[in-house]
Parts: C-alpha cells; sequence; structure tokens
C-alpha cells in the first residue's frame, strides 16, 4: 500500500499557480520564486518517477513503520455511542503523522542537490521529524522555535539537539509558532542555494500546500482499505484535528470523492471562539494572506494577525492550509471548534479506556467525535461508524497534560 | 510621468542618484514619525517611503520589525498611515508606500488606492505582492494612477525580471542581496549585476535596497543605480535614541550623510 503512496488519483487539485478557489496562490518575496518554482519542478518531476515513489514506499514502510493500524476502539467506542476506528499515526516512528511529510520532503531535499534543512516548529513535533530525516540523509538541520513553545516543550527540544539539530528560540512578536515561521522564511530568503525549507504543514506558498498532502495523503489511503477490509464499507464520519492542517488533510483526501463519507475538521477553539482565545482560524477567522498563501487567518481589522490561543502548541497557529479554506467554502467538509476543556476531557477518556496516551492535537479530534457521534446516530437512525486520525502521540503533551489535571509532584 | 519619475529625471540631470528613506508610520508615535519624516526630508533625503507596520513583516530584518512592533503596540491603524502621508506630502518630497499584501487586502484594495491617492502619495512598494497575484491592485492602481513597485531579486531569472518590471510603473526596486532589511557591513556584489539585468529589459529608474546604512555605501550604490534606498539605518537612529530628540538629531546627520553620498558616487 505505501509503496504507491504518491501514485496518482482523482480529486480536488489546485490549478498550475497553486489555487485552490479563491485560497492558495504565492505572496512572498521575489526571492523565494526561483526557490519555489524549483521545488514545484522537483516535487513534479519525483512523484511522477518511479524510483522516486519507490524509495518513498519503502522509507515509510521499513523506517516509519506504515501503514499504521487500523484499531477499533471497542471501550471508547461504547462510552460515545459509535464505532470508533482510530488510525494509529501515534504509532509512527517519531510519534506522528508528520514522519511522512518529512521523509518525502528530506528525499526531495536530496534529489535538489541542497545540503541543508530549516523547519519551524510549534509542538516540536514537526521539529523532531525534521531533525530525524535530517539525520538519515545526512543534513544540516536548524528548527525554529518560538521562545513561549521551547519552555512548553523541553523535551522535544532536547530530542531535535541528540539528533544532531540547532534549536533556535524565536523571542520576536507572540514567540509561538506563528513566529517561528516568519524566522525561517527570512532564513530562507538569506540562504535559499543550499537551504530547503521544510514547511511541516499544508500551509505556505504553493506548491508547500498540495506537496505536503501528497506526502501525507497515505493516511486517507491506507484509512480507506483497512476500513473496507474491517467493516465491509466505508466510514459515515472521517475526523481530525486542524492547525495547519497536514494530518486532516492526509485521511480526507481518499474520501473527498466518497460523498456519503461526511468530513469533520476541529479546530483549536481554545477558550472558547466567542472568547477571543481560540486558534479556531476558520470557525473564528476571516479570509486573508498570512505566510504566502491567501487562507482563513486570525486578524484584527486592519488585517494585522491575532495571537492565538490553544492548551496545544500544535495547533497554537493564526491560519490554516488553503486547501482547507477551499474544502469548508465547497461546504465538502465541515469545520467545528473544540475548546481546552473538552479536548482534554477527550485526552483523559481515551488513556482511560484505550490506554492510549494521545497527543492533545489528537485530542480535539476525539473530543469533536464525541460531541458528533449522537447527532450523527439520531440522523442516521443507527450506530455510526467514525474514523478519527489520532495524529499523535502524547509523551511530548504529558507535562501540560500533569499540569492541567494536577497531577505533577511538585517536590523534585 | 509620475511625481516620482519626475524626482528620478531631475537628479538624473543633476548627475546623481535619488535618496529613498523608510521609516515606519506610527513609530515611534504617529506624530513622531511624521517629525522623523520632516526631519529626514530637511537634511536632504528626496523620496519619503512610508512603511505601513505589519505584526508579521517576513522581509524585514530585526529593526524594522521592532519599529513595527512598537508602532502596533501604540496602536497606529492604517487610517493613521494615510494622514501620515498627508503630513508628509505635505513638504513637497513625494511620498510612496510599502506595505505587505494582507493590510492593503483587509482595507479594500480600491478603496486603499483611492485613499492612497487622495492623501498625496505616489504609489505603492509591494514586498510580498508579486505581479502574478495582483491583478486587483494592477487594476486599483491603474483605476486611481498610482505608481507600483515591484520587486526584483537576484535569484530572479531573465522571464520573471523582464514580466515584473514590465507591471512596475514610477521605478522599479532591486534587492541588493538574498536576505532581509538591515545595513550590513559591506554592499552587495550581486546588486550591480541585478541593476545592469534590469536596465536591459526596462527604461524605468531602478532603486537598490536592503544593506545601505552609510554614505560611503550611497555612494557605492549611487554608482550604478538611480536610487538609493535605506532604512533600517535610519530606523535605528530613532530606535536607539535615549530621547526624541536625540533620535532626530541622529537623524538628520546620517540623513545629510546619505545625501551627500549620494552626490558624490563611486563609480
Amino acid at each position: 500500500m505505501s509503496a504507491d503512496a504518491l501514485a496518482p488519483v482523482a480529486g480536488p487539485q489546485p490549478d498550475s499557480a497553486g489555487h485552490f478557489g479563491r485560497f492558495g496562490g504565492r505572496f512572498v518575496p521575489e526571492a523565494l520564486v526561483a526557490a519555489l518554482d524549483e521545488l514545484d519542478g522537483a516535487w513534479r518531476t519525483a512523484i511522477a518517477d518511479e524510483s522516486f515513489r519507490a524509495e518513498f514506499g519503502a522509507l515509510l514502510r521499513d523506517y516509519a513503520g506504515t501503514p499504521s493500524l487500523l484499531y477499533e476502539a471497542r471501550r471508547f467506542s461504547a462510552k460515545v455511542g459509535a464505532r470508533v476506528l482510530l488510525k494509529r499515526e501515534d504509532l509512527n516512528h517519531t510519534g506522528a503523522h508528520k514522519v511522512r511529510n518529512v521523509l518525502g520532503q528530506a528525499l526531495l531535499t536530496k534529489r535538489m542537490g541542497k545540503t541543508r534543512v530549516i523547519a519551524e516548529t510549534g509542538a516540536g513535533q514537526h521539529g523532531v521529524a525534521t531533525a530525524t530525516a535530517a539525520a538519515l540523509f545526512d543534513l544540516e538541520c536548524v528548527v525554529y522555535m518560538g521562545q513561549v513553545d521551547t519552555e512548553r516543550q523541553a523535551l522535544n527540544v532536547a530530542r531535535m539537539r541528540m539528533l544532531g539539530a540547532t534549536v533556535v528560540p524565536v523571542t520576536n512578536g507572540s514567540r509561538t509558532l506563528k513566529d517561528a515561521m516568519n524566522e525561517a522564511m527570512r532564513d530562507w530568503v538569506a540562504n535559499v542555494d543550499e537551504t530547503h525549507y521544510l514547511i511541516g504543514t499544508a500551509a505556505g506558498p504553493h506548491p508547500f500546500p498540495a506537496m505536503v498532502r501528497d506526502f501525507v495523503r497515505g493516511i486517507g489511503d491506507e484509512a480507506r482499505q483497512q476500513c473496507l477490509d474491517l467493516t465491509g464499507g466505508l466510514p459515515d464520519a472521517v475526523t481530525a484535528c486542524v492547525g495547519g492542517g497536514s494530518n486532516a488533510l492526509g485521511i480526507f483526501h481518499a474520501f473527498v470523492g466518497d460523498e456519503a463519507v461526511r468530513l469533520y475538521g476541529f479546530e483549536a477553539g481554545g477558550d472558547g471562539v466567542d472568547t477571543g482565545r481560540h486558534a479556531a482560524s476558520i470557525t473564528g477567522g476571516s479570509a486573508g494572506v498570512l505566510h504566502g498563501t491567501r487562507t482563513f487567518v486570525l486578524q484584527d481589522a486592519d488585517g494585522q494577525t491575532l495571537e492565538s490561543h490553544s492548551i496545544s502548541a500544535g495547533l497554537d497557529y493564526p491560519g490554516v492550509g488553503p486547501e482547507h479554506a477551499w474544502l469548508h467554502d465547497t461546504g465538502r467538509a465541515s469545520y467545528l471548534p473544540v475548546t481546552d476543556d473538552e479536548a482534554m476531557a477527550a485526552f483523559e477518556l481515551l488513556c482511560r479506556t484505550e490506554g492510549i496516551i494521545p497527543a492533545i492535537e489528537s485530542a480535539h479530534a476525539l473530543a469533536g467525535t464525541v460531541a458528533l457521534a449522537p447527532k450523527l446516530a439520531a440522523e442516521l437512525g443507527r450506530e455510526p461508524t467514525i474514523v478519527v486520525n489520532l495524529s499523535g502521540r502524547g509523551d511530548k503533551d504529558v507535562h501540560t497534560a500533569g499540569d492541567y489535571f494536577g497531577i505533577l509532584d511538585k517536590e523534585r | 510621468m509620475s511625481r516620482i519619475g519626475v524626482a528620478f529625471d531631475k537628479a538624473r540631470a543633476d548627475g546623481r542618484a535619488l535618496l529613498v528613506g523608510c521609516m515606519p508610520a506610527g513609530f515611534p508615535t504617529v506624530e513622531g514619525s511624521i517629525a522623523a519624516m520632516t526631519a529626514m526630508v530637511d537634511a536632504g533625503v528626496d523620496v519619503i517611503e512610508v512603511e505601513i507596520p505589519y505584526s508579521d513583516p517576513v522581509m524585514d530584518g530585526p529593526v524594522i520589525q521592532r519599529a513595527s512592533d512598537i508602532a502596533l503596540a501604540g496602536g497606529v491603524r492604517t487610517a493613521d498611515t494615510m494622514r501620515i502621508i498627508e503630513a508628509v506630502a505635505a513638504t513637497g518630497a513625494p511620498v510612496v508606500t510599502m506595505t505587505y499584501w494582507n493590510p492593503v487586502e483587509r482595507y479594500g484594495v480600491d478603496v486603499f488606492a483611492r485613499d492612497l491617492a487622495s492623501a498625496g502619495g505616489t504609489g505603492l512598494i509591494t514586498p510580498d505582492l508579486i505581479p502574478d497575484e495582483a491583478d486587483e491592485w494592477l487594476a486599483a492602481s491603474d483605476a486611481h494612477g498610482l505608481d507600483r513597485t515591484f520587486l526584483v531579486s537576484p535569484s530572479s531569472t531573465d522571464a520573471r525580471l523582464a514580466m515584473t518590471v514590465g507591471h512596475c510603473r514610477g521605478f522599479v526596486y532591486a534587492t541588493a542581496v538574498m536576505g532581509v532589511t538591515g545595513a550590513r557591513a559591506r554592499t552587495s556584489d550581486a546588486a550591480p549585476t541585478l541593476v545592469s539585468r534590469a536596465r536591459a529589459v526596462t527604461d524605468l529608474p531602478i532603486g537598490v535596497g536592503l544593506g545601505v546604512g552609510t554614505g560611503a555605501q550611497a555612494g557605492t550604490v549611487a554608482g550604478y543605480a538611480d536610487g538609493v534606498i535605506v532604512g533600517s539605518a535610519l530606523v535605528r537612529c530613532v530606535l536607539d535614541a535615549p530621547t526624541e530628540a536625540e533620535g532626530l538629531a541622529a537623524l538628520r546627520t546620517l540623513s545629510a550623510e546619505l545625501a551627500e553620498g549620494v552626490r558624490n558616487p563611486t563609480r
């Protein structure tokens, strides 16, 4: 299955300039256009090349450990009132779906003859994945991380350093993921000849949104087949958390053509969208331009980016990938907010019913599923089957969750 | 011909390059920025580039980002920028505006162009809007008679260079280095080549920015370009000064040095 992860499929594509309807495109300094064109060409050539696809497939299988399992969570299902199938991306090497994207982009980096990768990271998961791929492919690696995030995700900072990466704490602006992304862009403008900017989500200027989607869309291809094998049919709904949105696009993509399968993206509602303290760009934002693409953005009346808030550093981003903006516009996918408290309740429920500690990002998808299940059951008149993308594991979030639940011993 | 074009022609007739000085609107305050820009004009800066502060200025280095953050924290709005442009234009110096695209789109592209023109602005420099995505701006700038300056870079291919300058009006902005704004120890080797590549495909004047901070560097750039664009070094005068008066004094001194530099090109 994973050897064919890049085989062309029908489905929504951006136009040749990277537009998904009114979203996407390139809003970048001219200095980056040549590099984006080079990347676009390298990516298109690579995915049409059997040997590249075979190499990527072999890495996914032998190194990343995919296909990841589709696990029927029976005790969780009983509490929720739906047949819940978990796509276990948390079992991948490095602990999240993100390894698929970095392996793909690291292979491209080699093909382009570049020797250095830079990345931005919020929770640290993408930084760890990038540092991992850089070690594997012998690439120099610099990871930009908001200073606030280096503090709340100290464990992942240590991981990146162990893997040989340089972690640069960013002290500009809100000192979170958005500012790390600005800093990475600046580095890229200055060092574009030898450097590939390994963007961690399906956002940014064309071709990143489409390329990242293609590298992670094996999640959905696998889940679709696994669901058919397990249940004899397609699920009623597929759910995922949405920050930048790569795990959600990855699992949605294979189902976009299956009109009967509902797609739900759950955004970080923080303290509640009406409080203004949230990271729900589609639910609580408006169309604008941020980080090289037109999409939904949290912004004020003057177009200044607003600070986002989420208990999950990985979802704490004031924008979203442009393909999600388009899926929202066309009504093919639904986007709903989940608060910090709802996410943490679902986090605890999965821990206690299944013995699985999810990433807090993924707990947003679980919480959304808990809320969705009774509505869907009432509408369908039967127990629905829901595939949830368990995009990552919770090791990195143990400190945050321990704090939230008040179960950390204060004495050291 | 646009007012900028006239200014470039006049400088060319005098055998010198034009000096463009950049300052974020509303830094350190709305009134303070008007005072700073007026001081720059008095000390010999030919054209004032008013930058609309933006929360995520990816093309700017740390000095301009800090100044922009101060302006935004002080509550400056896009509408205030229009007022600042009006006040600076009243000095008689041509005023160009520089902004990232999202504030324009949020203000409303056509309304922005209308208000910019009526405030006396001559046009707009767009660091993150390339002609490929600029249909709305091309129409609005035509409708309101504004110049438009897109950037060309050392990494631009010949085809993109020709396409980009083909959409420019007023002048072309050549980015001297691969990188962000900020004064550097030495000027770029890539810039003269980029300017001559641009000259081969346009008659528009060419301004060079990024990395210029001293009179000597201004003289070097004036040796091959029609305009020398200075930002961070001027902003730093205000940023680093203990008092507003000392900031203005430092700004006048550096402006005069740069104005002297563009009159003494190193060829």
